[in-house]
């Protein structure tokens, strides 16, 4: 589960802050695919990005954790929150970005070498679930293909493999559609979704299309910082 | 093997097959500095020796030139007579002085009409302070004995036994040493009367030409009362004018060889290091520990520095023994291993000054759709 309470993010604007995030709370539970709707500049992906605690908030909490155990990822220290990362939360970029010089297999391989002392253990669990996300997202047959021999969707298929490689209590996904085809686009929504339910991730979605919005468990809408609409309800805690 | 290496550069091993080309031609480039810059070194220690090596044999803590009064020490003109040599015998704290005769002069063996020009060294027997010295193992018991550097002896084509003739004067070679020269003259070494005698012959004065001095003194002091000046033996090198303005200009073609190595192999580094902020970017958000990226990085310009330094090398190694034959070339870790290792400095300082790129990649920046 991942729990953002009362989130203020702001950036420098000249003289001023703006206000990117203002007192935004959200839930995302496990099994859970919630999507993040907005206009443009509304602040999605700075919420995103405080998730994943690649921003820190002004002010209030990132939980993450289930029950009892719940760790505030605003609060982590630096080396901390990159091992958070490492273990705890996968994360799906706009655009795939994924390394040219790696082989389909070998982007999720990477996972288990990023290094703070990764055990042997934890490098050979990674590399043993490779082949099963691959199948997961139907590559297998496409593993040795480097980034430019693969298509738009297959590419966003990888990345979402790649975010899930080390089985994260969190997957953050931001426009995974955008550079997509509809028909594609809904591929890859279905396959988000199928994973999320399978694998029980909390998973923020992060899309201003709502083409593909049966795929979405809860939706909210975010207008200038603030969220606003609880469309389906229970991703909005008062 | 190859898993190991994979786990601390894992994504830096695949791009350097990925981009094999681009690595293989700085590779090339970091294997012809190399090669530049130990064939120079090679050549230059080559033609030191030609000039020093002798010198280099000298005895004593410091070396005792005329103090000419317009001008700099040289030992083509330092002449001591026998005051000075006296003076600096019975200065306060001085253990040995030994006066070593030094004049360029020609030499000929019957068997070789044409002669050869060559360096007179009067030295004495068994110079207090030395055990076995290669200069002054060639000292001769007798006046009318020399003994002939190899150099010299190939040079006249003499062994042992033969007679050669030094300012028209017979001399029967008492024994053949190591390879010295002097100012580009093979050695031949006569007792110090015997070597008096020639000097006078050529229009020296016979003098001695240099006290090697061993001491606890005041160097300054004697040699400002004496009119000499008291030098180390690598100091005492200027005072060799060959030297000196050959030393300064090939010095100076290496010293820029390793500026420009320095820019063109550290810009490639910086570049490229830069080049992969990006993907930085993207590790580091994934959770990428930043150790193992400057570690990744570092990893990476290493292996393409070492492979090239290595090829780079082995060249020197090879043209340096085939050169060696007709050039004055010397082999020694200064004249190779010292330029590779400043070459895998250079190369790695400037991946390091980029680092700053990848320690400092912001994996927000990841996140946004304009990377
Ligand atoms: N690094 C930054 N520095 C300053 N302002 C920023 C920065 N990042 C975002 N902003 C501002 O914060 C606000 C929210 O931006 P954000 O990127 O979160 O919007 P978004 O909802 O993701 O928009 P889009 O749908 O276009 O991706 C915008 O006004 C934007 O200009
Ligand atoms: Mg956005």
């Amino acid at each position: 589960m991942i729990q953002l309470q009362n989130v203020t993010l702001t950036f420098p604007d000249g003289e001023n802050r703006i206000t990117a995030v203002d007192n935004a709370s959200l839930r995302g539970n496990n099994g859970t695919v919630t999507g993040i709707t907005g206009p443009s500049g509304s602040g999605k992906s700075s919420i995103l990005a405080v998730a994943a605690t690649l921003l820190r908030p002004d002010s209030g909490g990132v939980l993450i954790g289930n029950g009892s155990d719940m760790t505030d990822a605003a609060q982590l220290p630096k080396h901390e929150a990159t091992q958070l990362r490492r273990e705890g939360i996968g994360i799906v970029f706009q655009q795939s970005n994924l390394l040219p010089a790696l082989t389909a297999r070998e982007q999720l391989q990477v996972m288990a070498r990023l290094g703070g002392g990764t055990s042997r253990n934890k490098r050979a669990k990674i590399d043993a679930r490779v082949d099963e996300l691959l199948d997961a997202v139907g590559l297998t047959e496409h593993a040795g293909k480097r980034t430019h021999q693969l298509s738009g969707g297959q590419r966003q298929r990888i990345a979402i493999a790649r975010g899930l490689v080390h089985e994260p209590e969190v997957l953050l996904i931001d426009e995974p559609t955008s550079a997509l085809d509809q028909e594609r686009g809904a591929k890859i929504m279905e396959l988000i979704s199928r994973l999320t339910h399978e694998r029980d991730t909390a998973t923020l979605l992060v899309t201003h299309d709502l083409a593909h919005r049966h795929t979405l468990d809860d939706l909210v809408t975010v207008l200038d910082g603030r969220i606003t609409t609880p469309i389906a309800g229970r991703a909005l805690i008062r | 093997m190859r898993e190991r290496k994979g786990i601390i550069v894992f994504v830096a091993w695949r791009e350097l097959r990925f981009a094999r080309g681009r690595f293989l031609l700085i590779g090339a480039v970091v294997a012809l500095i190399t090669l530049l810059v130990g064939f120079l070194s090679g050549l230059t220690g080559g033609l030191a020796a030609q000039n020093i090596s002798s010198v280099l044999q000298l005895p004593g803590d410091r070396l005792v030139l005329q103090q000419p009064e317009n001008s700099d020490p040289s030992y083509a003109t330092s002449s001591l007579d026998e005051n000075t040599v006296t003076a600096w015998e019975q200065a306060d704290g001085v253990e040995s002085v030994t006066p070593i005769g030094i004049v360029q002069s020609r030499a000929s063996a019957s068997r070789i009409d044409d002669p050869t020009g060559v360096a007179l060294y009067g030295l004495p027997q068994h110079a207090s302070g030395t055990q076995s010295n290669p200069l002054f193992d060639l000292a001769p018991v007798h006046d009318d004995e020399v003994g002939v550097s190899s150099g010299a002896a190939d040079d006249l084509g003499v062994e042992t036994g033969d007679t050669i003739s030094i300012t028209g004067t017979d001399f029967t070679v008492s024994v053949v040493g190591d390879d010295l020269w002097y100012s580009h003259t093979p050695v031949i070494a006569l007792t110090p009367e015997a070597w008096s005698e020639a000097s006078k012959r050529v229009g020296g004065t016979g003098e001695a030409t240099v006290l090697a001095v061993t001491a606890n003194a005041d160097w300054e002091a004697i040699g400002a009362a004496t009119g000499t000046v008291a030098e180390t033996p690598l100091a005492s090198l200027t005072a060799l004018e060959a030297f000196q303005s050959e030393i300064g200009s090939l010095g100076l073609m290496i010293a820029m060889l390793f500026g420009i190595s320095a820019l063109v192999v550290g810009a490639f580094f910086t570049v490229w290091t830069m080049q992969r902020a990006g993907d930085m970017a993207v590790l580091k958000a994934l959770g990428a520990t930043t150790g193992s990226l400057v570690r990744d990085s570092l990893g990476q310009a290493s292996i393409v520095l070492i492979a090239g330094i290595g090829v780079g090398l082995a060249a020197v190694i090879g043209l340096g023994t085939v050169a060696g034959q007709a050039l004055p070339f010397i082999i020694s870790p200064i004249t190779t291993l010292a330029p590779a290792v400043v070459m895998a400095v250079l190369g790695l300082a400037g991946a390091a000054f980029a680092l700053r790129s990848v320690t400092k990649a912001d994996p927000l920046t990841a996140l946004g759709s304009n990377r």
